[in-house]
């Protein structure tokens, strides 16, 4: 009984709860005649699209720099390789590849000023990468009219220059990992396999950093400052790193959701994207100064879980679809429970 | 000796820096004005409107920011109580003041809960109340539209049927609010030099400058004070401090859904999934631009920002439509600058704070070498 409690206490009630509700969605679905076979389908594509951009909080949160507020910064360094890939006239898997390879030098380097900033603000770092985040969605909206990109898929046809609100991907990166050994069960099941594997490939390496002599040195800063100043370390650097780190990840991340969205979403369309990865790490026990690869993978297939099912299902049951409401509630509360949780404020 | 003394040019700088905010606007107020083409009598017109649509708005901020809890980003909540209110009485069909009047009524006692509950959630967030607040914002939204967009109809009934969307329940996406529109601005216009002025709103606003002055003064005021400027030494003096800090968010949630009725009363219209959300961003750029910090704020720094703020939004688009040809660039920029101005005043309310700190040592520091030398002569 003791070990039962214990176990509940450590996995987190509110995870246990919404678990619950998965689990009770995925039992009614096929009673309401929503197929299983898709939804789980749906629930891991939808995983796979949004495990890397969760994956970027990691690193912040493990050096003490709070959650990540500040994702669209990144985004914006993943927009930018994707849509000059496609510019240089990169196509098919190689124009994919190129995204990350030219998204990878603006994520370092919005990485390293946006680091520099945090280091300055220290205590305040969430408020501000928020507002960092929504200030570089609209600084990039000026820019995406004014920058010369002149491929005629990416541009408005009648001025031929300023880029759409919307790229297809079509002809580029378009599911070129989704496709990637993928394979089927039954008519409706689909795995994405090169996806999953991606994922599986950039969380390996995260967690292989963690446990090296730098990773130890950020958890050290993350969980305590003093200690961690007292043994030598540079707790600027370290926590620039980390930065640096995750906003490379949401680069990285915004371009396979693309890869399966099928769309590149321009102007405002990341405004508000930093919302659902955050909570979804704190859905999977993450904690303001705590994250684990494993909070990111329960996290994030309970989240997606959750979008995927919750619109099919209720429609069946009730013929209304509540879905958006559900999210905005069981996403912010989940952001509000971490935030008010008292453990967390030890600086 | 006086390298370490502050020096004049130190001085200066400080006093810059602590302006730096409503320096920049005015000098992109004035290229915009140049460049937008606009006649000065147009401009103060839409000042005049924008002082008398907004101030009401800002002004709920002040309070919180006396009692040390930055900026409420939570005064969407009050937004959206004031809007619930309107909602009934335009389904009552009660028009001009006293349907105003009504709406207020209404949003009182919901504003009072909305912002009892979010100062209950700051106090178990303290040191993070405004990212706390800012989500408060968000999830509040969730539960508003549980109630507007599946309640309204089915549990709390409407009548109206221009109200309710074509499904049968919930709320369309703009209701008009023609029998209030401008009821409180127009009860009192008086016009000069082509300009109309609305007295009456004014007046509105000047009463709750008199009680926010008022208030200052006041017992409770100088208790808020007292928690801004150190928890601890406010709690061994005897104050209640989590109440006190309870009673500001009330207080600017109540003041905040008033606030949300005169500006829906000049707009006309409510945009009923959208006009809290943008309010919130808006009003605390507005303040930010007077040269309000997160810590210090005045009146004064509402009227400033109010001025600015809505000088830049008015001329922006034009003025990009004359220079580079396109007016959205310029509606872009207005956003890029409202989001920006926050971030800055952000971080430069952080590294003052760290600045004020080192500079407060280096000058103790100093005063002890004085004092030394003077013993050693």
């Amino acid at each position: 009984m003791v070990s039962i409690r214990r176990f509940l206490n450590s996995f987190g009630w509110p995870r246990i709860i919404i678990g619950l509700f998965l689990l009770s969605l995925f039992i009614i679905a096929p009673f309401v005649g929503v197929r299983i076979g898709a939804s789980l389908s749906d629930t891991i594509i939808r995983f796979g699209m949004n495990s890397v951009l969760v994956l970027a909080m990691v690193p912040m949160i493990h050096s003490g720099t709070g959650l990540n507020f500040g994702l669209p910064l990144g985004i914006m360094a993943g927009l930018l390789g994707g849509t000059l890939s496609i510019e240089l006239g990169f196509t098919g898997g190689l124009s994919f590849f190129m995204a990350l390879v030219c998204a990878t030098p603006f994520g370092l380097l919005f990485g390293w000023g946006y680091g520099k900033l945090l280091n300055k603000v220290k205590g305040g770092e969430m408020i501000i990468a928020t507002y960092v985040g929504f200030s570089s969605v609209a600084f990039m909206c000026m820019m995406w009219l004014l920058l010369p990109y002149r491929h005629p898929t990416m541009v408005w046809g009648y001025a031929g220059k300023g880029l759409r609100t919307t790229i297809s991907t079509e002809g580029f990166y378009l599911h070129a990992l989704n496709n990637f050994l993928q394979f089927r069960i039954g008519e409706r099941f689909v795995f994405p396999t090169g996806m999953i594997l991606f994922f599986a490939l950039i969380a390996f390496l995260v967690w292989a950093f963690l446990h090296t002599k730098t990773g130890t040195a950020m958890t050290a800063v993350g969980s305590n400052p003093v200690f961690a100043r007292a043994s030598g370390i540079s707790i600027d650097r370290i926590r620039t790193l980390s930065v640096v780190m995750s906003t490379w990840l949401a680069a990285v991340g915004i371009i396979v959701y693309q890869q399966s969205f099928g769309f590149i979403q321009l102007y405002m369309g990341p405004f508000y994207m930093a919302l659902p990865a955050v909570s979804a790490i704190l859905i999977g026990g993450a904690s303001v100064n705590k994250a684990s690869i494993m909070n990111v993978i329960v996290g994030t297939f309970l989240f997606q879980g959750i979008l995927t099912m919750t619109p099919s299902v209720m429609n069946a049951v009730i013929h209304t679809d509540m879905s958006e409401v559900i999210r905005i509630v069981v996403s912010n509360g989940m952001i509000l429970y971490a935030l008010t949780r008292k453990s967390e404020v030890s600086r | 000796m006086s390298e370490l003394r502050e020096t004049r040019w130190e001085k200066t700088l400080n006093v810059l820096e602590k302006n730096a905010v409503p320096i920049l606007f005015l000098i992109i107020g004035a290229i915009g004005i140049i460049f937008s083409g606009y006649s000065m009598n147009y401009l103060g017109q839409e000042i005049i409107v924008r002082i008398a649509r907004n101030s009401f708005l800002i002004i709920s901020l002040l309070i919180p920011i006396m009692a040390g809890m930055g900026l409420n980003f939570g005064m969407t909540l009050g937004a959206m109580a004031g809007q619930i209110g309107l909602i009934f009485v335009t389904d009552w069909a009660i028009a001009g003041i006293p349907g105003m009047v009504l709406a207020m009524i209404i949003s009182t006692p919901i504003s009072a809960l909305l912002g009892w509950m979010c100062g209950k959630i700051l106090n178990m967030a303290k040191g993070r109340e405004m990212v706390t607040s800012y989500i408060i914002g968000f999830f509040i939204n969730g539960v508003y539209q549980l109630i507007v967009l599946y309640g309204m109809g089915p549990v709390i009934p409407i009548k109206d049927p221009a109200l309710v969307l074509p499904r049968g329940y919930g709320i369309r996406n703009t209701v008009n609010l023609i029998r209030m529109r401008r009821s409180l601005d127009n009860l009192l216009a008086i016009r000069i030099f082509g300009i109309s002025i609305p007295v009456m709103t004014l007046a509105v606003i000047a009463l709750l400058c008199l009680f926010i002055v008022w208030f200052k003064k006041s017992k409770l005021g100088q208790d808020m004070r007292a928690v801004g400027q150190d928890m601890e030494v406010a709690r061994a003096a005897g104050i209640r401090v989590e109440h006190t800090r309870i009673v500001s968010i009330v207080i600017s949630t109540i003041l905040a859904g008033y606030g949300m009725i005169i500006y829906l009363q000049n707009m006309g219209t409510l945009n009923t999934y959208n006009s809290h959300m943008q309010i919130g961003m808006f009003s605390i750029a507005a303040l930010l631009v007077g040269g309000a910090s997160v810590n210090r704020a005045s009146i004064g720094n509402v009227f400033l920002g109010v001025a600015l703020f809505h000088l830049m939004f008015i001329v922006s688009p034009m003025a990009g439509k004359n220079l580079i040809g396109q007016a959205q660039l310029g509606e872009f920029f207005r956003v890029f600058v409202s989001y920006g101005v926050i971030t800055l005043a952000l971080v430069l309310y952080e590294i003052r704070k760290r600045h004020t700190r080192s500079r407060a040592g280096r000058l103790l520091a100093q005063e002890q070498l004085d004092a030394r030398r003077l013993a050693d002569d």
